[in-house]
């Protein structure tokens, strides 16, 4: 297998691009935050995603899924990353999703995955508790008792935790925060007792929430994988969702830089088309080659997940580092090159910018993937 | 299995079985072979991996067999080059003629030139260099001065050529000549090959940074060079010039990747930056080293995104435009961060104490600044993607 989309893979991307301009603009992102949506996305547009099969695209056959891969995913996420289509698919399809087909027992998988598929159940990661994303540093606890577990603590900046019908929670069950070994994979009804969730509007207008849990009971069915063997199932998960997160970025990225071209192009000043000056060419062309650069590697990533390959996780960190340094590279030039109307709330440019640093926090920065390529790489 | 991953196999197996161990080791100060009549071997095991990759037809692996290439496939070389990074094989040898004036000739030359020149060439008996810039034309290239005139059979060539890199011992200069005045710069210039043998020529050293080179100043004093050696048409030969520039570009890029600068940066910081396990004991360097191993890595990334595309008969222009620039910038800096990891190891110039390959990274951090000038500088490549990619105005 090439690291290129192929025709099918071309396809989806072409109507996944026709279906967010349509259904999904900039515009709908300003609308949902003007009106201070309680929800912080388009339900109807998330009905239509579910129709369309996209919840479907990396799931088993055997539990209704389309085998369609992650590159197909990747080739949604993308063109989301565009518009800033904000719809559940990341959290639910490749966080909820990914860690119930990689860790789910038959009966979690058999029960889950169709329902995931047809949209019935949206889902959410509860992982962070810190300031930066560490996963070994989790500190809420989940205690044995009565054959299940009770979970005590704390998670923030829980993406659609606070519409979520289900939580993945990454909690501790033996050991010290810092210690890799010791965490354990619960599924959890986000309604169940002695779960509060506070909504957090996010800079990007998404949908966020901290969620505390006070003695939250549940089964010995609700562990998904194995009691303190989590670290690497997570890392499985969180690599694919990395992937999939760097090739939204790759979209917003593309589409930022675009705006930026065509607006050096455009505006005059001084007689002649600010796009004539040397110096903003060769940073537009320095964006270029970043931009091919990030492409390649959010491709071979992609790719790695497909074909199962152990270089995984190193093209995860290079695919989510890269496009972090990318992405600010472009968000930060959009703003400058368009003056002071890239300051105004006006233009969408200031969406990506926030939407952007989102992105670059989620999952690992490009300091912490740099840190975990070379620890991968034995230096 | 696919015939390509047969190929794989093989090659893997041959090269394992032909490419002498210390032929897997970077090579140091002025162990690269410059391949023509008068290249000398500095150790039996060079003269041995040279001769075997020569009679593979490997020098050149994408030519067609009966000019001596290899006749492989675009895929294929580029599994034969990733086998040979992989086992970190020297190159056998270096000769612009193979990177350069082979793939133009095989595009323009007449018959007469292919059968002369090209066989030669691929097995490495035919030295060449590369005469375009002079002291006032360098990335403005197309002003250039250095004469031709036509006398009977012959041009008569009189001028001077400058950063001739290997002029003192290659064979042939393929270079720019005016052979017609009036009309814009671009007109008028004419590609012929010139034998350095010639009466009327003299090659002056140049001294770099790094110290001594093989760059040189070539002078030309009524130079006779038969019209037969004129490449492409008359007056037209800007044009076989920029298709010689992009072939120029694309070695330039793959240059990093040949396992040709000796010391490598990762080795190098771990070696004297490390600790024990080989972890780099500061967090700054570390996150330094890290970043720039991806740079090379998303380059080698872009580049196999390159072979597939051009196998699937897309435009890769636009990516291919970006390389030059990513791989000359990544390199450079690369070595100011292994210079400065050796600390005052890594400025010494003669200094018998000092690590080997400390002494070869100061020589290829000073040598790695050309890396941005010659070829097309990095500006000109911003240039070109400015306009030509991006579309933006004069
Ligand atoms: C190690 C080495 C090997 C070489 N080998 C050969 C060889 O074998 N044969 C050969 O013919 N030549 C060779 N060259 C010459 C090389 O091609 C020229 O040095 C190159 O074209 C730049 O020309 P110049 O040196 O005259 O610099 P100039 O063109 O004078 O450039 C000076 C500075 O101005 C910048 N600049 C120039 N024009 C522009 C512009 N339009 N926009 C923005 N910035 C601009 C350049 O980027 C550079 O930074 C070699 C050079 C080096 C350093």
């Amino acid at each position: 297998m090439g690291i290129l989309f192929d025709s099918d893979q071309e396809l989806l991307a072409d109507t996944a691009h026709g279906f967010f301009e349509e259904h999904a603009p900039v515009a709908a992102l300003r609308k949902l935050r003007d009106t201070r949506d309680a929800l912080g996305y388009q339900p109807e547009v998330w009905a239509q995603m579910v129709e369309l099969g996209w919840t479907a695209i990396i799931f088993p056959e055997a539990h209704g899924g389309l085998a369609f891969g992650y590159k197909g995913l990747g080739a949604v996420m993308g063109q989301g990353g565009r518009t800033l289509a904000a719809t559940p698919l990341f959290a639910t399809v490749a966080l909820g999703g990914g860690a119930l087909m990689l860790g789910g027992s038959e009966t979690q998988q058999a029960h889950w995955l169709p329902a995931i598929i047809a949209g019935e159940a949206r889902f959410a990661l509860a992982l962070e508790e810190g300031l930066h994303h560490n996963p070994p540093g989790t500190a809420l606890k989940a205690e044995a008792a009565g054959g299940g577990h009770v979970l005590t603590g704390e998670k923030h900046f829980v993406v659609d935790g606070s519409f979520a019908d289900q939580l993945v929670v990454v909690a501790r069950t033996s050991g010290t925060p810092g210690d890799v070994a010791g965490l354990t994979l619960f599924l959890v009804e986000a309604k169940a007792s002695g779960i509060t969730r506070s909504p957090v509007r996010m800079v990007d207008s998404r949908a966020a929430a901290s969620i505390r849990f006070d003695g939250v009971r549940v089964g010995a069915d609700a562990v998904i994988g194995k009691v303190g063997e989590g670290a690497a199932l997570l890392d499985a998960v969180l690599d694919r969702a990395r992937v999939c997160l760097a090739a939204e970025m790759l979209g917003s990225a593309e589409k930022l830089f675009e705006t930026t071209v065509t607006y050096l192009k455009e505006r005059v000043q001084f007689d002649v088309p600010i796009g004539s000056f040397q110096a903003l060419q060769h940073r537009a062309s320095q964006m270029f080659i970043a931009l091919e650069m990030s492409r390649s590697a959010v491709l071979a990533a992609l790719t790695a997940i497909d074909e199962g390959s152990p270089q995984l996780s190193l093209l995860a960190s290079l695919a989510k580092a890269k496009m972090s340094d990318t992405l600010e590279l472009v968000s930060n030039e959009a703003v400058q090159m368009h003056g002071g109307i890239g300051m105004t709330d006006e233009l969408d440019v200031g969406l990506y910018l926030k939407r952007a640093r989102v992105q670059q926090q989620l999952l690992g920065d490009a300091s912490f993937h740099r840190a975990r390529y070379a620890a991968l790489r034995g230096y | 299995m696919s015939d390509l991953d047969t190929f794989r196999t093989e090659t893997r197996q041959w090269l394992e079985a032909n490419c002498p161990p210390a032929m897997r080791t970077p090579p140091g100060e002025g162990e690269i072979v410059m391949s023509g009549s008068r290249m000398r071997f500095q150790s039996e095991d060079q003269r041995i991996w040279f001769e075997r990759m020569r009679d593979k037809g490997w020098f050149a692996p994408d030519w067609p067999v009966e000019y001596g290439g290899g006749g492989l496939d675009g895929a294929s070389t580029h599994v034969l080059e990733t086998e040979l990074s992989r086992l970190k094989c020297r190159p056998p040898q270096v000769n612009l003629g193979i990177w350069m004036i082979g793939p133009v000739l095989l595009e323009f030359g007449t018959p007469g030139q292919k059968q002369h020149f090209l066989p030669p060439t691929a097995r490495g008996e035919m030295g060449w260099c590369q005469g375009f810039s002079e002291p006032n034309a360098g990335s403005d290239l197309a002003s250039l001065k250095t004469a031709a005139r036509i006398e009977g059979e012959e041009f008569v060539v009189t001028g001077s050529k400058i950063w001739t890199s290997g002029a003192q011992d290659a064979d042939y200069m393929y270079a720019l000549v005016r052979t017609a005045t009036g009309g814009t710069k671009q007109q008028g210039i004419s590609m012929v090959l010139i034998d350095m043998r010639a009466p009327g020529i003299t090659v002056r050293p140049i001294d770099l940074i790094s110290g001594k080179s093989h760059f040189c100043q070539v002078f030309f004093d009524d130079v006779r060079v038969p019209v037969t050696n004129l490449v492409g048409p008359l007056n037209e030969g800007w044009n076989v010039a920029k298709r010689l520039l992009q072939h120029e570009r694309r070695a330039m890029s793959k240059f990093a990747e040949l396992n040709m600068p000796g010391p490598n940066l990762v080795a190098v910081t771990q070696k004297f930056q490390g600790d024990a396990q080989g972890r780099i004991i500061s967090p700054v360097l570390r996150d330094k080293v890290a970043a720039l191993d991806m740079e090379a890595h998303v380059q080698r990334l872009t580049q196999q995104r390159i072979v597939e595309m051009a196998k699937a008969r897309k435009d890769v222009f636009n990516v291919s435009a970006t390389m030059k620039y990513q791989a000359a910038e990544t390199e450079k800096k690369s070595m100011e961060t292994m210079v400065a990891a050796l600390g005052w190891q890594g400025l010494t110039w003669e200094d018998a104490g000092v690590a080997m390959d400390a002494r070869e990274a100061t020589k290829q951090w000073l040598a790695s600044k050309a890396l941005s000038i010659a070829g097309g500088s990095s500006e000109v490549q911003l240039n070109i993607i400015a306009k030509r990619v991006l579309g933006l105005p004069e």
